[in-house]
């Protein structure tokens, strides 16, 4: 066994991954569940579901105050100052989507947007077509030689009509940490409104919202080992306020008429209808699980597969990385090989990598690549999973040779 | 059923793989047999929407029967193609609409290629196909 990973076993989707003979290498994708968190989930509906902020009951009561603690401790893993600032939302997508919608009131025609060249579509498409229906402009920062936002153009790009900056924290693609905050303080000095993604970001590494100094923060639950259908906007207070509502039912209104409301202010003005009070409560176990762990351990281990992951992909002869990644990922190509033929080779020997153009079409198509594969990790991620997929890239290369 | 002659020889072939391996290497053949097809043939016009990879569709009717050429910059799924193609080759119009594509992929043991993610877009393919070949 090489590089093992001391918490694979509180997993046990990797019990059933060995029965099917599948290596699970796509976690930037989605993540497995720790058993404690399937254990929340379970407990609370096998407990006695019961709505949330509605009710008088003690069922009630106590699903509201298990969902509020589950907020609590969103809070407490990145830093924010108090729970009321974080939003719960679908996912990473809904957030931004919920951002667009609702600062869509502060821009006038002709005022800029800036994204990055490597945004993934969640964080391109709501920003685009926001930009379609106020008639914006949305400047998109190019890429340096590394794979990295071009800081010297970005100090260009980012100015006097800029009302907005949205930026990934860790690329999906490249897997590189972003210049975040030599970004973040030119559009601070700069008065503009900043939106971080950390879709990946928030997976590697713990980070601390008040010190990175953004105005919104946003990632989805089923990366970060918790449940699908949840996501996160981290928000500054003064950020928050200038959010117009944006959608409407239940929970968010404080007081209605036939002709007129009231709404509340966030976080329950922007959870309209029954939230996800499950998978919130859920995800909250897995933050009390991952906060169990040793966290220099878990990046250590990280790191070190990581590097084994790099050098046994450099021994493929004609493999190219699409960048040097910092960590969790890597994206290549095989000269003279197509990305969906050795994609199809490996799904047939058990490998789940990501094949394709990950959810970046743009990015490829300006790298010139119809798509490419990513391998990715987790922290159960070990090192007989990267044997299995070097030898599966070794045999799928014979045939296509 | 009446498989035209190319579809029982797939029948035969691809019955008999005892594994991966061997279904790749028929699927690499069979793709070589495709008519490649021209520089103007491999337009935008000609591309089939939803595929993750590339695949260029062209059809015509003959007598009555349809005809297709297909292309693809992907070599298994060139071979995914050919035992498409030769499932339809020269089929009437009416019989093109009613092919059942899970049946055929499952008697050559290749039901996991049509997954319902938009992977490789054959089911697009097959749809595209009825279109060319639709009435009007």
């Amino acid at each position: 066994m090489s590089l093992p990973s001391p918490w694979r076993a509180d997993f046990p989707a990797f019990a059933a991954f060995a029965r099917d003979g599948q290596t699970y290498l796509d976690s930037a994708a989605t993540a497995q569940k720790p058993q404690a968190m399937l254990d929340a989930l379970l407990g609370y509906y096998a407990g006695g579901a019961a709505n949330v902020h509605r009710a008088q009951h003690a069922p009630g009561e106590r699903a509201t105050r298990a969902f509020e603690d589950a907020r609590a401790k969103v809070a407490a893993w990145l830093n924010a100052e108090s729970a009321s600032q974080i939003v719960f939302t679908g996912g990473a997508t809904e957030s931004l989507n919920l951002l667009a919608y609702g600062l869509e009131h502060l821009f006038v025609e002709g005022d800029e947007i800036v994204v990055s060249a490597l945004e993934h579509h969640a964080n391109l498409l709501p920003w685009q077509q926001l930009a379609q229906r106020r008639g914006l402009v949305l400047q998109v920062l190019p890429l340096d030689a590394a794979g990295d936002i071009d800081l010297e153009q970005a100090g260009r790009l980012i100015g006097p009509r800029t009302r907005l900056l949205a930026v990934s924290q860790l690329s999906n693609v490249f897997g590189r940490w972003q210049p975040l905050e030599t970004l973040l303080a030119l559009a601070c000095a700069r008065g503009v409104l900043t939106v971080v993604d950390g879709a990946q970001g928030a997976v590697h590494g713990r980070h601390d919202l008040q010190a990175l100094d953004c105005d919104f923060y946003v990632f989805s639950a089923h990366k970060l080992y918790g449940p699908d259908g949840l996501g996160v906007l981290y928000g500054r207070p003064q950020a928050l306020e200038r959010l117009r509502h944006w959608q409407f039912g239940g929970e968010m209104v404080q007081q209605a008429d036939y002709l007129e409301a009231r709404f509340r202010p966030a976080p329950l003005g922007f959870e309209a209808g029954t939230p996800a009070i499950g998978a919130a409560i859920a995800f909250g176990a897995t933050l009390d699980y991952l906060q169990s762990l040793d966290g220099a351990a878990v990046a250590a281990h990280e790191a070190a597969l990581h590097a084994r992951l790099l050098a046994g992909l450099r021994t493929v002869d004609g493999l190219h990385l699409l960048a040097e990644p910092h960590t969790a990922l890597a994206s290549f190509v095989i000269e003279g090989v197509h990305n969906a033929d050795l994609s199809h080779l490996l799904a047939e020997q058990g490998i789940a990598v990501r094949a394709g153009q990950h959810c970046a079409m743009p990015l490829l198509r300006r790298l010139g690549l119809p798509g490419a594969l990513r391998v990715s990790l987790g922290l159960y991620s070990d090192g007989d999973d990267l044997e299995r997929l070097f030898a599966a890239l070794r045999h799928a290369l014979e045939l296509l040779r | 059923m009446n498989l035209p002659a190319t579809a029982r020889e797939a029948l035969e072939a691809f019955a008999q793989c005892p594994g991966w391996e061997q279904r790749a290497r028929l699927l690499l053949q069979w793709g070589e047999r495709l008519q490649p097809l021209t520089e103007q043939e491999r337009c935008p016009a000609n591309l089939v929407q939803g595929c993750e990879s590339q695949v260029w569709l062209l059809g015509e009717q003959r007598d009555g029967h349809w005809h297709f050429r297909a292309g693809s910059d992907a070599r298994l799924l060139r071979g995914l193609l050919a035992v498409l193609l030769a499932r339809v080759d020269g089929l009437s119009a009416t019989e093109v609409q009613a092919v059942d594509l899970a049946d055929w992929f499952a008697r050559l043991g290749l039901s996991r290629q049509l997954s319902p993610s938009r992977s490789n877009g054959l089911n697009a393919v097959l749809q595209r196909m009825r279109e060319l070949a639709a009435p009007g």
